[in-house]
């Protein structure tokens, strides 16, 4: 379980105070893939930071793994009522691993020693400490990699070591920083998987900083949106994908969707986009339960309206279709609306963009 | 050998025990003044990198203090260095004189610089290393000893041997305390008795002990980047790579 109350944290630059958490509050629940969405300086990374205390925050509670209600106020941290020493820190920051965007490997080390180093000093034996490094290496996939640096590694392969590193002392909680923005589409396709497979196979809650919403659709179950260091909304990933309320998610949203290209083509005044009297461009959104994309046929022919297709897109997010249809609706008054109420009860939202119908 | 040194360099034969003994001088006066310089450059090269604003161990009055203490030593010229000191060397070493005078001023004339390089290496480490070793619950001396000092090592390697290079020429002003050394010897038996036969000589060998320094150091800094000097292979059964 992680929970974060109202946690706040101002960085005091010489440019002038930047607020990076504005009372931010939310929990995840064990073996959860959590996503925080945002563009950059909207917080997000301030926040996966305060989760294992690499950046103190200036005021609120977190709960993470075992250490519950950890208080931070005035520049420290307390927990079970005492200030939390350096050392204390340390070990609680030894039970949550971390990615980073730039993998962060030690260059002068090989992959083997590199996944060693939360191991060493901890008293574990060599056998032990290379036992797990080689079982850990199998579980990324690496095993050949052992005695290679990091600088003869793609950055998939770096990346892998780095979540093999962060693995390697048992961690309930994985935090990914940005862990898919340096690496190519293959290489952010295979990592995504991995992460999904550890979280299903070991049980490990993962937390995904990202700017991509197609990382956080791909393996998220929860996400959250933040900007301006707050969240601004918080759901399942296929509530807020099918019906984002936030103009920052609707935002964020469209510039992931090929829907989202109809926000470029109406700017432009594109002659896709012009409606005659009597018509409307409407976006027909298919939602949980909606049976398909026959439901628009059905509605052209039972009640003569006709849909004229810009853009369509459906795809399926954890079993439910997600996307839509987006369209210019003709035909008389009655008909569009008898047809819109049609759809609506088929469980297909329409959103009109553009009405002629008015004047 | 010796009938043909004789004929190219008459002087130098005739001075070749004093020629022998000034390089024993230059010799100890490195060594001694260097390995006590590396240990306190390298010491606190640390503590200006961890104590600067932002470090793994903030402290401003520490970095400070450190700072003022290098830049007043680093803005005053090493001859005048050497005699400003006499009174402190004669305190703590019970002489001001020859090699044995000219450790301390030596020490105080590399240290400041030799800071200065050790924390520009150091500074060279990426932030996101040091991130990812806290985020693993690496302490103060864990990010030191295995982030820092491990990582910079080539650019370690490659200041050391610049301060080891300036340092041997430190060295040769040390004959101004009576300390002797190859420097001396230039000035006393070739340059002031016209011997240019000793003076091209000493040339020589200052050229050559700086040439294999400079070589040295560059070859172990290109067989420490991206790798480590010693590689123990884990792999299951050694099984080769293809590259070797």
């Amino acid at each position: 379980m992680i929970e974060v109350k109202n946690l706040r944290k101002t960085f005091h630059l010489k440019s002038g105070d930047v607020t990076a958490l504005d009372g931010v509050s939310f929990s995840i629940e064990d073996g959860t893939v959590y996503g925080i969405a945002g563009y950059s300086g909207a917080g997000k990374s301030s926040l996966v930071r305060c989760l294992n205390l690499l950046e103190i925050p200036d005021e609120g509670t977190i709960t993470i793994g075992e250490y519950e209600g950890i208080e931070a106020r005035g520049g420290e941290v307390y927990y079970q009522g005492k200030k939390m020493t350096a050392r204390q820190q340390n070990q609680m920051r030894r039970g949550i691993g971390m990615i980073f965007q730039h993998f962060n490997l030690l260059e002068r080390s090989t992959v083997f020693d590199n996944i060693a180093y939360p191991l060493k000093y901890t008293g574990r034996s060599r056998e032990e400490i290379r036992r797990r490094v080689l079982e850990l290496l199998d579980l990324v996939d690496l095993r050949e990699k052992v005695d290679v640096f990091p600088s003869q590694l793609s950055g998939g392969q770096k990346q892998r070591v780095a979540i093999a590193r962060a693995l390697a002392a048992n961690p309930k909680i994985l935090l990914s920083d940005e862990a898919t923005s340096a690496l190519d589409p293959d290489a952010t396709e295979s990592i995504l998987n991995l992460l999904r497979d550890l979280n299903r196979k070991l049980g490990i809650t993962i937390v995904i900083i990202t700017h991509e919403m197609a990382v956080i659709k791909t393996i998220a179950d929860r996400m959250a949106v933040m900007e301006g260091g707050k969240i601004v909304e918080e759901g399942t990933v296929y509530d807020i994908f099918s019906d984002p309320q936030a103009p920052i998610t609707r935002k964020f949203i469209a510039s992931s969707s090929p829907l989202g290209k109809i926000d470029k083509l109406i700017a432009e005044n594109s002659s896709l986009t012009q409606v005659k009297k009597g018509e409307i461009l409407a976006k027909l959104i298919f939602q949980k339960d909606c049976v398909g994309e026959h439901i628009l046929t059905t509605m052209a022919q039972r009640y003569g309206v006709n849909l004229n297709i810009i853009l369509a897109n459906v795809e399926y997010l954890h079993g439910n279709p997600l996307g839509g249809t987006i369209g210019i609706l003709s035909g008389d008054a009655k008909s569009i609306e008898a047809g819109i109420r049609f759809l609506e009860e088929n469980h297909v939202r329409t959103e009109v963009l553009k009405d002629g119908r008015v004047d | 050998m010796e009938e043909w040194i004789k004929a190219v360099a008459p002087y130098l034969y005739t001075y070749r025990t004093k020629f022998f003994a000034a390089c024993s001088a230059t010799f100890q006066m490195f060594w001694k003044a260097g390995l006590i310089a590396f240990a306190i450059g390298l010491f606190f090269g640390v503590i200006l990198v961890i104590t600067k604003k932002g470090g793994i161990r903030q402290n401003i009055f520490v970095y400070q203090i450190t700072n003022l203490v290098i830049n007043v030593f680093r803005s005053i010229p090493f001859i005048i260095l050497l005699i400003f000191l006499i009174p402190l060397t004669r305190a703590v070493v019970g002489t001001a004189i020859n090699v044995k005078g000219a450790i301390l001023p030596l020490v105080f004339g590399t240290v400041p610089f030799y800071t200065r390089q050790v924390e520009v290496a150091l500074s060279g480490v990426e932030e996101g290393k040091i991130e990812a070793a806290r985020s693993m619950g690496s302490g103060t001396f864990g990010l030191i000893f295995r982030v820092y000092l491990h990582e910079a090592l080539p650019d370690l390697i490659r200041v050391t041997t610049v301060t080891a290079i300036s340092l041997i020429g430190l060295t040769t002003m040390a004959g101004a305390v009576g300390a002797g050394g190859i420097g001396s010897f230039a000035i006393n038996y070739g340059q002031n008795q016209n011997h240019s036969d000793i003076v091209n000589v000493c040339v020589i060998v200052l050229l050559a002990v700086t040439f294999v320094l400079q070589s040295l150091g560059n070859m172990l800094a290109k067989r420490t980047t991206n790798r480590s000097l010693f590689q123990i292979r884990r792999g299951e059964n050694n099984v080769p790579n293809s590259a070797d």
